[in-house]
């Protein structure tokens, strides 16, 4: 997500988000949209798309001290974060898609960092916005005890991210995942194959505009729409 | 090339050979292969092997393409996706609340993991927590499912080199752990019963005076399983100083969990960033400094017999209350629990809602069938899984269903070190050294 990304998705900054009794307001609107007087749950279905909120320093907890020791140790440390993100006691950064590689390493090796273990990689689709394809890097620091998140957006068009494999070999299977389900190219990776379907599979599962199977009824021609198109809540 | 005339001795090498309307013909005829090879036998035998999917020591569906030079792997690579079903796509079109349902069939043998990782992500999201009963019905399950999943490794892994007792005095005593899983959710796999907000019904009659039982039983399961292994001679020399890796390795690859610890590194998540209150027990984080499969063997017992300790402390703490959060519209409004009939559904609720409350009705109905929405976010939500690090990335657009649901696996990211295990070592260590990974394909392909 790019601060000129509206549609993507985060939670604005609450200092006190992530257990307290905030959300209970929210409750309201459970079973239509909120303000609309609906309580069919099909009235008024349109959601606004959630806008981000930078965070504002100070960010609290160990975030400061993250955001800090990086910007100290990475020369391009202002271009390379986009927006920064803290939401239910999470930070996330969010890096611009050239960088990701030089910043992963960064984090890796400064030694008030040490972000040794790269725990996930996943990816998301946030279908509708100009850089729909994020990839989702979870970093773990060992020595400190600390988790941040790194996100980089490309759109479906340029799908291209530097692999970060030369710095964290265990992305080497999770970057394949994501290749196979979102069609993220990760530039750099040794052997970037499909994983989990077959090698001759056509287009991307996860993504958000990959085409579902209906099912044929045997009953005057009459067929189940895929899950995508059938009638429900959303 | 061989000729149709009497062949010499250099052309013995190869088969005769003739033209037919289907092209030439070879006829092998055998017993020359030390002309073939024209030199030492073993040292030139460079053999890709292809073991797996469908092999009774690749524990399910894994495949390894192996490279041999004779007995010594020289390379390997895994080849997975055979047991993929679209878990997390499959979520995205459920409510949060049958999310579980799916996510509870990814590592089939620590089904309560995923269901709590999920639960603990969508809760996060919703900013709430459950309730204390709740959360110590969910440790006392996940630690009852440490113990059950580290049999299947024991059983299966031991089946697998050859200790077909492991195998059978494992099954035996896991088939106890899944009988109290039958007692306590009412099935033996695919339980879906920690639900977001809680726990889908509380402990059945006499479920507390069973566990103590299960507890002394297990015990002596482990003690007996324990006294055979730890020093059977075949057992010892199949598992020392095979299958070897640091803790460098381990965390570059990834690796968590038993592998980890075994490699020498206390790294719990229990004990490391603690989670639905685990820092209020007392157990330990057993580690051993061999990174041998041996090691893995010490480290996953030990974990046992600390997993039964947790389990006992559950017991003594656990006090009558609710196990659901006190929110009616995220809770279901049934308040389950298996009656005599056999039947889930409260009598009393059934009462209300078809006698004497519509209102009670529709809401029934909106919750079950809508489900309820969750604010918009990303968390990562983490638990120790009987594998190692178990995690949830879990993505929210606002809506009654997950925009995205991520499971970092520990399975998955723990069998990209088949590879450096493996090469270097004999074939047959490739099977001990898979087993000690414990990888399970549902959880690996998802």
């Amino acid at each position: 997500m790019t601060v000129d990304e509206p549609a993507a998705h985060s939670q604005p900054v609450t200092e006190s988000a992530g257990g307290d009794a905030t959300f209970g307001v929210e409750h309201k609107g459970m079973f239509g949209v909120p303000g609309s007087g609906d309580t069919s749950g099909f009235g008024g279905l349109v959601r606004e798309p959630w806008t981000p909120t930078e965070a504002t320093r100070p960010y609290g907890g160990y975030f400061d001290e993250v955001v800090d020791a990086f910007l100290a140790a990475y020369p391009q440390g202002r271009q390379a974060i986009v927006a920064t993100v803290i939401d239910r006691g999470e930070l996330t950064l969010h890096i611009a898609k050239e960088h990701i590689a030089k910043v992963a390493k960064v984090f890796r090796d400064d030694p008030a960092l040490r972000f040794e273990l790269l725990s996930s990689v996943s990816g998301v689709d946030y279908l509708g916005s100009e850089n729909r394809l994020h990839a989702v890097y979870h970093l773990t620091s060992m020595t400190f005890r600390w988790r941040i998140r790194l996100e980089v957006a490309t759109s479906a068009e340029d799908a291209h991210i530097p692999s970060v494999t030369a710095v964290y070999p265990t992305a080497d299977w999770q970057e394949r995942e994501c290749y196979d389900m979102f069609g993220i190219i990760f530039d750099g990776h040794p052997g970037l194959t499909r994983i989990l379907m077959p090698d001759d599979w056509e287009g991307f599962p996860q993504r958000k505009d990959y085409p579902l199977g209906g099912i044929p009824v045997q009953y005057k021609g009459a067929t189940i729409p895929p899950p995508d198109e059938r009638r429900a809540y959303r | 090339m061989a000729t149709g005339s009497k062949p010499s001795s250099a052309d013995r090498a190869y088969s005769p050979s003739r033209s037919t309307t289907e092209g030439r013909v070879y006829t092998v005829t055998g017993g020359d292969w030390d002309a073939v090879i024209g030199g030492d036998p073993i040292s030139d035998e460079r053999i890709v092997l292809n073991m797996g999917p469908q092999h009774p020591s690749t524990h399910g569906v894994l495949r390894l393409v192996l490279e041999l030079e004779g007995e010594t792997v020289t390379d390997c690579r895994p080849v997975i996706g055979y047991l993929h079903t679209g878990i997390e796509k499959n979520v995205e079109f459920r409510t949060w609340t049958q999310g579980v349902t799916f996510l509870t069939r990814a590592d089939y043998v620590a089904p309560f993991s995923n269901e709590a990782v999920y639960c603990l992500g969508v809760e996060k999201l919703l900013g709430i927590e459950a309730p204390e009963r709740a959360t110590l019905i969910r440790i006392l399950l996940l630690e009852m499912n440490r113990v059950s999943s580290h049999w299947v490794w024991l059983a299966t892994g031991g089946m697998e080199i050859g200790a077909l007792t492991a195998m059978t005095n494992g099954f035996r005593a896991r088939e106890r752990c899944l009988d109290m899983f039958e007692l306590i959710t009412g099935l033996r796999m695919n339980h879906a019963f920690i639900r977001p907000g809680g726990v889908a019904q509380d402990l059945p009659e006499g479920a507390v005076e069973n566990l103590r039982d299960w507890i002394v039983e297990q015990r002596k399961e482990l003690h007996g399983l324990d006294t055979l292994l730890r020093n059977q001679p075949i057992w010892v020399q199949r598992l020392k100083d095979v299958g070897w890796i640091g803790v460098e390795g381990c965390i570059a690859l990834g690796v968590t969990g038993p592998i980890l610890r075994a490699a020498g590194l206390p790294w719990d998540l229990r004990k490391t960033e603690p989670y639905m209150g685990y820092e209020n027990f007392d157990f330990e984080v057993p580690t051993d400094d061999r990174g041998d499969c041996w090691s893995r063997f010490v480290v996953k017992v030990a974990e046992m017999w600390e997993s039964l300790k947790i389990v006992e402390q559950v017991l003594d703490r656990l006090e009558p209350g609710p196990v659901m959060v006190d929110d009616p519209k995220i809770g279901w409004p049934a308040r389950l629990s298996i009656g005599p009939d056999g039947m889930g559904n409260s009598l009393a609720h059934v009462q209300k809602i078809m006698n004497t409350s519509m209102e009670s009705l529709i809401h029934h109905f909106k919750l079950v069938t809508e489900g309820f929405r969750v604010p918009p976010g990303q968390v990562y939500t983490t638990v120790e899984s009987p594998k190692g690090e178990l995690g949830a990335h879990v993505v929210s657009d606002g809506g009654t269903r997950p925009f995205r649901v991520h499971l970092r696996e520990p399975s998955f990211v723990n069998l990209q070190s088949t590879a450096a295990l493996s090469i270097g070592g004999l074939v047959a260590d490739v099977i001990a050294s898979v087993a000690s990974i414990d990888p399970v394909m549902g959880g690996v392909d998802r």
